[in-house]
């Protein structure tokens, strides 16, 4: 289970910049990142390597930030594994949220999920073997 | 505690009878040394011999705060300039600025009135108060400063803004008791967190007694929630002298000092008198003022009356926390809606910050088009765009049960919205009429 930082933005000129500045003020690395959008504003959603570090900066600084537990998930570069994934939470009754993907040179390509569910998603996902354990750094 | 027990306490037989009489005088005063009065009294058709009970106040012609805009500076001055010791001025926010005189007299039942509001909210010579209204020409920190020495406190005179320094002597000094604007106290709050400075463990301060703008319940409970302070309510302008009247420890409505003045609440279209209880604009005539003295003056505060003995044992009648002010109403496609009722909705919601703005435009199709942009609470936590979606949504809901009419709602991020260390100006019209 991963922490994932959420800040609130208006839909202003420079609101990005304001937050990914405050992120460099404490040397953190974005590891996973989207802007979900809805006119007047969007939701940054982001994986750090300094979590608690960047919310307290991004506190302290004014936004309105929060702290959610999302799970992130391996997926094998094969077509139709995505499919697996996605059909067996389905079947379980788990509701995706939202999701998003990143890769880097150390792991597998990731998606991270937040779901209605997360115990039983953990329980569908370990059997798959296909939940992702590690930290990231 | 009382100030002064024997006239605070005392029959509401004795308070008519009191007030009769000053009425009486009153008329005749001003008949006789004010120009102004006796024409707008033989314009009416009245001389004084038809003032005989405060039944008759309502013959008698209402004064309005174009009267003395018309007249300014002095031609509502019932006195020669020699007997007047001090001025105030309001700065018109809608227009030419209007000027107050005081004589002597004029002072002393301006602070004497006050005094009964600061005892009755619990405050004594044990007190140290800190003046954060304005000093100067609003009357507000000369007022309170007058009256919280007279009664013994001591007073720390910082008057508004220089925020830090506020907090630094609140905490250094150990301020009990302060007095400002509801906006300005939420700043301080807020601004006291970001020092690092919480009001309720860090300071001594236990009292807050706030005025100058309307403010409603809800944001009382949150300043007493945040700040551990017990919030009343004050009430005043600068014609009827200044800040006058406060609630006290009952905090169900402020006293109105009935042997200097005589209020009535009147509709605010027809100006006919509505009774006890009824929502409608306070009207009040002075019955001790001597250099600018106001027969039936048109408050442009909503309000209602209660009459009944209150359970701290004044006898006095009470009005309620001012509803809003009639010109700061604003008509948002045909309908009235004021600040305060926003205000109102806004504060029932724990997502929500203390901040807000009305913007009103007009769309080129003529529609008025009303966006109240609000702060998020610190505390909220956002992760789905659906939080803030039905967020806005509940929140627009809500308003538009209580208005009647449909307003856009932003929410933004904490501390991004206008701070006002004074009166608050949360209404920004943009409609080109
Ligand atoms: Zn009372």
């Amino acid at each position: 289970m991963l922490k994932q930082i959420s800040v609130f933005v208006e839909n202003k000129p420079g609101r990005l910049a304001a937050v990914t500045e405050k992120l460099n003020e404490v040397k953190t690395n974005i590891r996973a990142f989207t802007i979900a959008e809805a006119g007047d504003f969007g939701i940054i959603r982001m994986v750090v390597d300094k979590t608690q570090e960047a919310y307290e900066v991004l506190k302290k600084s004014g936004f309105t930030v929060s702290l959610t537990d999302v799970i992130a998930v391996e997926v094998e570069d094969r077509p139709g594994a995505l499919y697996e994934i996605a059909k067996s939470l389905g079947d379980a009754n788990v509701n995706i949220e939202y999701c998003y993907a990143f890769t880097s040179g150390k792991h597998k390509a990731l998606i991270i999920m937040r779901v209605n569910d997360i115990e039983k998603a953990k329980a569908v996902l370990s059997k798959m073997d296909v939940l992702f354990k590690g930290s990231i750094d | 505690m009382y100030w002064n027990p024997s006239i605070e306490r005392m029959s509401q037989d004795d308070l008519r009878l009191i007030q009769e009489r000053k009425l009486r005088a009153l008329v005749r005063t001003v008949y006789d040394y004010s120009q102004f009065y006796r024409e707008r009294f033989k314009a009416a058709g009245i001389t004084p011999d038809d003032i005989k009970s405060l039944e008759d106040l309502s013959k008698l012609p209402f004064t309005k705060k174009s009267d003395l805009r018309d007249t300014y500076p002095f031609g509502m001055f019932a006195v020669p300039l020699s007997q007047v010791v001090r001025f105030h001025a309001s700065s018109g926010t809608t227009g030419k600025p209007t000027v107050v005189g005081y004589t002597t007299n004029d002072i002393n039942v301006w602070i004497e009135s006050l005094c009964r509001g600061l005892v009755s909210c619990g405050v004594s010579n044990k007190d140290i108060v800190q003046i954060a209204y304005g000093y100067g020409l609003f009357t507000g920190g000369l007022g309170f400063h007058y009256a919280a020495e007279k009664i013994g406190a001591a007073v720390l005179p910082i008057s508004a803004g220089n925020t830090q320094r506020q907090i630094e002597l609140m905490r250094d000094l150990g301020s009990t008791v302060i007095a400002c604007t509801p906006s300005y106290m939420l700043y301080l709050a807020e601004f006291a967190a970001k020092m690092g400075v919480d009001i309720a463990s860090d300071t001594k301060l236990r009292v807050g007694i706030f005025g100058a703008e309307p403010w409603s319940e809800e944001t009382r409970k949150r300043i007493e929630k945040k700040t551990g302070i017990s919030a009343f309510d004050v009430y005043g302008t600068s014609e009827l002298s200044g800040p006058l009247f406060t609630e006290c420890l009952e905090k169900c409505g402020l006293h109105v000092w009935a042997d200097h003045f005589l209020i009535e609440v009147v509709d605010p279209k027809t100006g006919e008198q509505l009774g006890e209880g009824e929502k409608g604009e306070l009207v009040v005539t002075t019955l001790s003022k001597e250099a600018l003295p106001l027969v039936r003056w048109r408050t442009g505060d909503l309000t209602y009356i209660e009459m009944e003995k209150c359970s701290c044992g004044r006898t006095h009648p009470r009005i309620m926390r001012i509803l809003g002010r009639t010109d700061d109403m604003v008509i948002v496609r045909g309908i009235n809606v004021f600040p305060s009722q926003v205000e109102h909705v806004l504060m029932r919601f724990p997502e929500l910050g203390e901040h807000y703005m009305i913007i009103l435009d007009r769309k080129e199709d003529g529609l008025d088009e009303m966006t109240v942009q609000v702060e998020l609470s610190e505390k909220f936590k956002v992760d789905r765009i659906s939080d803030i979606i039905e967020l806005e949504k509940r929140v627009a809901d809500e308003l538009k049960s209580v208005l009647n009419v449909w307003a856009k709602v932003e929410v933004v991020n904490p501390g991004t919205l206008q701070r006002f260390e004074g009166k608050a100006k949360r209404v920004l019209d943009r409609r080109k009429i």
